[in-house]
């Protein structure tokens, strides 16, 4: 049995475990605050632009059609873009999006098609190698979201795709439903998808005019539009980590709070059961005497 | 003016403006135009210049690059990538 000095020692550990991760929960809580905000202030713009692209995507159809709206004609090589974010400590955070990841390649592989992969953030990237390491293209951290990052992000892929290397892209990340819930999401960007985003802007009849003409701005704008998703993902990433990681700690702080009252119940015992002992002895002592 | 034009400004990292004005002047890269209310649809992309909202005599400056305006009867939407106002 442990003595008295041992759990003393246990007990000041878990004790200080607990200090970091009761601040750890702390801080996650402020940071996502933040990080939601940053989410839905992007949120605007989003929407607008995906607006803005089902209604020019109306008018453009046939042979002057961006590829990167209509697809290549084929689906045979895809790239799955896995987003996740660079630090651990948030439950099962990542590992969610990277099951459904390894889900979903794992199928499309079996299908009989070209997969590649990149990963965005250290920790798609680590528990990614192991299986899907030889299909990497590149990968980028996720550090902190930015449009800077997402252009970045979004120029890999591009170059890709202007190079007649992939037909299809696929992008994972956490949607951020609540504190409580994120759920790993599967969003196909390239060919990007229209339909159903927005409902069409009622003209009353009048004609749209465009300037310079509709080709023109819907290449100039699909690229931007890729861009804008991967930010939003990213986003929606850190909100989602934050939540996670804030639910994850304070999990570990109330399991260390149980663990701190069940030693120091046994400390007493021991304590206690030690003094009984030592009486025992004084008495018996005395009365053999 | 009675009749006024509902226009909004928003780049991916928040919306900068959003309300109704008498008039706007944007760069459009075939040239500047004015939006006033009841325009007819139209959409251009911008070039890097300087937008004017004028509201009740007063205007606003905003520096927008690489963006879009977008005129529905519904109002102007201006898209851009990078927007700041101008004090």
């Amino acid at each position: 049995m442990a003595s008295v000095k041992d759990l003393k020692t246990r007990i000041t550990s878990v004790t200080s475990t607990q200090k970091i991760t009761k601040a750890m929960q702390m801080v996650a809580a402020a940071k996502l605050r933040r990080a939601r905000d940053a989410a839905e202030s992007a949120r605007p713009y989003a929407t607008r632009m995906a607006a803005v692209i089902a209604n020019l995507a109306a008018g453009v159809s046939g042979e002057g059609a961006p590829r990167m709206l209509v697809g290549t004609g084929s689906q045979q090589r895809e790239l799955v873009v896995v987003a996740t974010s660079d630090k651990g400590l948030a439950g099962g955070f990542n590992s969610s999006i990277v099951r459904a990841a390894r889900d979903y390649i794992a199928g499309q592989i079996g299908a009989g098609k070209l997969v590649t992969v990149l990963p965005v953030g250290r920790k798609a990237r680590d528990q990614l190698r192991r299986f899907y390491g030889e299909r990497f293209i590149d990968a980028p951290e996720a550090s902190v979201p930015s449009l800077a990052k997402a252009q970045e992000i979004s120029d890999i892929i591009t170059a890709r795709f202007e190079a007649g290397e992939v037909d299809v892209v696929t992008l994972f990340y956490n949607r951020f439903v609540s504190v409580v819930s994120q759920v790993p999401t599967r969003r196909q960007v390239i060919p990007a998808q229209v339909s159903g985003t927005a409902p069409p802007i009622d003209l009353k009849g009048a004609i749209y005019e465009y300037e310079p003409d509709e080709e023109t701005i819907l290449a100039a704008l699909l690229p931007r539009y890729l861009t804008n998703q991967i930010l939003s993902a990213m986003l929606e990433n850190q909100a989602g980590f934050f939540a996670s990681q804030m639910a994850a700690m304070d999990n570990a702080t109330r399991n260390a709070g149980e663990m701190i009252a069940s030693l120091k119940l046994i400390m007493n015992r021991t304590r206690q059961a030690q003094i009984t002992k030592e009486l025992i002895e004084i008495i018996s002592g005395a009365e053999a005497l | 003016m009675a009749e006024k034009l509902h226009f909004s400004l928003v780049s991916p990292e928040r919306e900068l403006f959003s309300g109704e004005v008498d008039q706007v002047d944007a760069p459009g890269t075939e040239g500047d135009f004015g939006v006033l209310p009841g325009h007819a649809p139209f959409m251009t992309t911008l070039k890097e210049g300087r937008v004017h909202v004028h509201v009740d005599q007063q205007e606003h400056v905003f520096e927008v690059r690489g963006g879009f305006a977008d005129v529905t009867p519904q109002g102007l939407t201006i898209l851009a990538e990078h927007a700041e106002e101008v004090a």
